[in-house]
């Protein structure tokens, strides 16, 4: 095999053979290997976490028609470089009553949640990390661990403000996993496995044109595990003094700044991965990975715009509101959607593919046109009430 | 080859772990960590067996399955109970919880 | 000793570490967090012990979700910031004592026990564990009874938790 077919086992072969050619036993060669491809993954996702904080701040201000950082390099693309060097001389500081320990590791762990979701990003047919069968499940307990390290961080900060971010974003946090999970699971049931590489396998036609309602409210639960606008009310600046990262300053406010950027384009990319086909576009992915890698790349910065747009053009929502949206509205209908998926889709079995496109794409658009319609008629209820009090208080003071 | 007995060697010690955080520790809360450190420790034994059994004979897993449901809402309710007590009596030490409604 | 060896003793080690941290530790916030990093520990011997599923179920349940519900509940129910006095009980030697000769008595009962040194036979190729554990979840000749009310159980702590702890103004 030619090494623009299999690159990644024609590279572990040639350094195989060296290694052993050094005298190093065969299972010590093997661990440095799989060390080797961890750090070169690691050290483009670096890179490409530059390239992104440039991409941020390029797109946030062409939303707010300026025009962005254009004085450092052609257009401002040395700026992310320049926000590192400042990140790295400024002074690292640790609050007075603060755990130490704790207040340090946090950062270190939500970058880490963060690098262990591409161990199951397949980047092309043959170039992925580990073929996890199970790699839907795993971005949840990826997850679990960003959670864990914000409370970390806000509580280690001796600060009130902190302490308050911290739970109301890990509120949002475990609340969303509840509709991500469940949207996961229509993937799932469409491939048969919850494997990365085999859901994309078996995309022939785009999973989103099977279950569009199943993609936004996935996109909805992923836009809030990360913390962004509008689900942004723990790190608010206006709020609450940006919430959990209050006392970080220097390079660790650098780790969950960067880090969030990145895991807004991870996701940006499982959403690709999981309903759009991820590496696939009618064939082109076999003629050459390179190729494979620029149409994921492509579309998860497809998805990473998205999830841009929609930060910068929507309102923050008030915390109680955001739960109160997650257990009322998109877990039933979440719930629901499941198990119409399930029931049409072990009803459609043997049909031919577009009936199957069809009777899905009508089933979500009709469970959707349902559930606004329930949610209309409970805020016409209420709208009415307030109405109703409103006439009132007018009649008394007539 | 790892031989079964050091995985049940490790149950029993963690187990063990568990039983002393249950007995020596003032904090009701503290008491709650040491019964999840007992249930995790079952958890691995029946793994364990189930791996260096019969592969093909799910009832391990699915047993594990069970305690993971089992322990979660155990802990649910544990904690929700604790932190009750906690806005009526003011205190969490369970020494001090020793007197019923008077 | 083998790499198999090698590596179960540094998960076991890691794991009694963090477990004997938990439960000795002053700071209750650090004992929880010593509890995430032994649940860890447990998830990483799932892997070991080829059960994966398991293993990713143990990080998303137990640390995502029960470790925060802990930390949660230490944040809300201490009176100040500071710790609270001594975090020991005053028989704590003879809970001590009862844990080392229980740990004595079972190492004790295990030796008895033939099947000990039983090393693990190898798992047949195309064996898929995770797609095993659903079928034997819900199929009506296997374990679906004990799925059924495991999740009446979940419904019954979760209407319970919510009205015990519901703060009526």
């Amino acid at each position: 095999m030619s090494f623009w077919n299999d690159p990644l086992k024609v590279a572990a072969d040639w350094l195989m053979g060296i290694f052993t050619g050094w005298g190093m036993p065969e299972i010590a060669a093997q661990i440095l290997i799989g060390f080797l491809g961890i750090f070169v993954l690691i050290a483009l996702l670096m890179l490409l976490d530059i390239f992104l904080v440039w991409v941020e701040r390029k797109v946030v201000s062409r939303f707010q028609d300026r025009i962005g950082p254009n004085r450092v390099g052609p257009f401002g693309l040395i700026q992310p470089f320049a926000d590192i060097i400042k990140l790295l001389i400024k002074e690292d500081t640790t609050p007075g009553g603060a755990d130490r320990v704790v207040y340090n590791v946090a950062p270190m762990l939500s970058m880490m949640s963060v690098l262990i979701l591409w161990a199951v990003v397949p980047l092309a047919p043959t170039i992925l990390g580990v073929d996890l069968n199970i790699g839907a499940l795993y971005i949840i307990a990826a997850g679990a661990i960003g959670t864990l390290s914000i409370i970390m961080a806000g509580w280690s900060s001796n600060n009130k403000f902190a302490l308050i971010g911290a739970f109301r974003q890990v509120a949002v946090m475990v609340s969303f996993e509840v509709p991500m999970l469940t949207m996961l699971l229509i993937p799932t049931i469409f491939a048969g496995s919850m494997g990365m590489s085999t859901i994309i396998e078996k995309q022939n036609i785009w999973f989103v044109l099977f279950s569009p309602l199943g993609a936004l409210i996935f996109l909805i639960a992923a836009i809030a595990e990360l913390g962004r606008a509008p689900f942004d009310m723990a790190e608010g600046e206006s709020e609450l003094v940006s919430g959990y990262n209050i006392e970080y300053s220097g390079m660790k406010f650098g780790m969950f700044y960067a880090g969030e950027l990145l895991h807004a384009f991870t996701f940006g990319g499982f959403w690709s991965i999981l309903f759009f086909g991820g590496y696939r576009f009618f064939g082109l992915e076999q003629v050459n990975p390179v190729l494979a890698i620029a149409v994921i790349v492509f579309k998860a910065f497809v998805g990473y715009w998205i999830i841009m747009w929609v930060k910068y053009t929507l309102l923050r929502i008030r915390i109680d509101h955001m739960l109160a949206f997650n257990w009322k509205f998109l877990t039933p209908v979440a719930f629901t959607l499941l198990m119409v998926t399930a029931l049409m889709n072990a009803l459609l079995a043997g049909s031919p593919d577009w009936l199957r496109v069809a009777v899905m794409f009508l089933s979500n658009v009709v469970l959707a046109w349902i559930a606004l319609e329930i949610a209309r008629s409970h805020s016409r209820k209420e709208r009415e009430k307030v109405e109703g009090v409103k006439q009132v208080v007018e009649a008394a003071h007539h | 080859m790892v031989p079964l007995s050091w995985y049940l060697i490790f149950a029993a010690a963690l187990f063990s772990i568990g039983l002393f955080g249950v007995l020596s520790r003032r904090n009701a809360v503290a008491i709650l960590l040491g019964i999840e450190l007992m249930l995790n420790s079952v958890n691995i034994n029946l793994v364990a067996f189930w791996r260096y059994g019969n592969t093909a004979n799910m009832m391990g897993q699915v047993f594990a399955i069970i305690v993971f449901a089992v322990a979660a809402a155990e802990v649910a309710v544990g904690l929700a109970l604790v932190i009750s007590v906690y806005r009526r009596r003011n205190t969490v030490v369970a020494d001090e919880i020793d007197m019923m409604k008077w | 000793m083998t790499g198999e060896q090698i590596t179960f003793l540094v998960v076991a080690l890691f794991t009694l570490g963090s477990g004997f941290m938990v439960v000795t530790t002053g700071n209750l916030v650090h004992a929880a967090l010593w509890l995430v990093s032994t649940l860890f520990g447990v998830a990483v011997t799932y892997a070991v012990l080829d059960a994966a599923f398991l293993a990713v179920v143990q990080v998303v349940v137990y640390i995502g979700a029960i470790a925060i519900l802990f930390i949660f509940a230490v944040m809300l129910t201490r009176k100040d910031m500071r710790d609270q006095g001594p975090q020991m009980n005053k028989n704590w030697w003879f809970g001590a004592l009862l844990s080392v000769s229980t740990f004595g008595g079972l190492y004790f009962l295990l030796q008895g026990w033939s099947g000990l040194s039983k090393t693990a036979a190898a798992i047949p190729s195309g064996f898929d564990a995770v797609a095993e554990l659903g079928n034997a979840l819900v199929s009506p000749t296997a374990y679906v009874l004990p799925f059924e009310v495991a999740s009446v159980l979940l419904v019954a702590a979760l209407v319970g938790a919510v009205y015990v702890a519901f703060n009526r103004k």
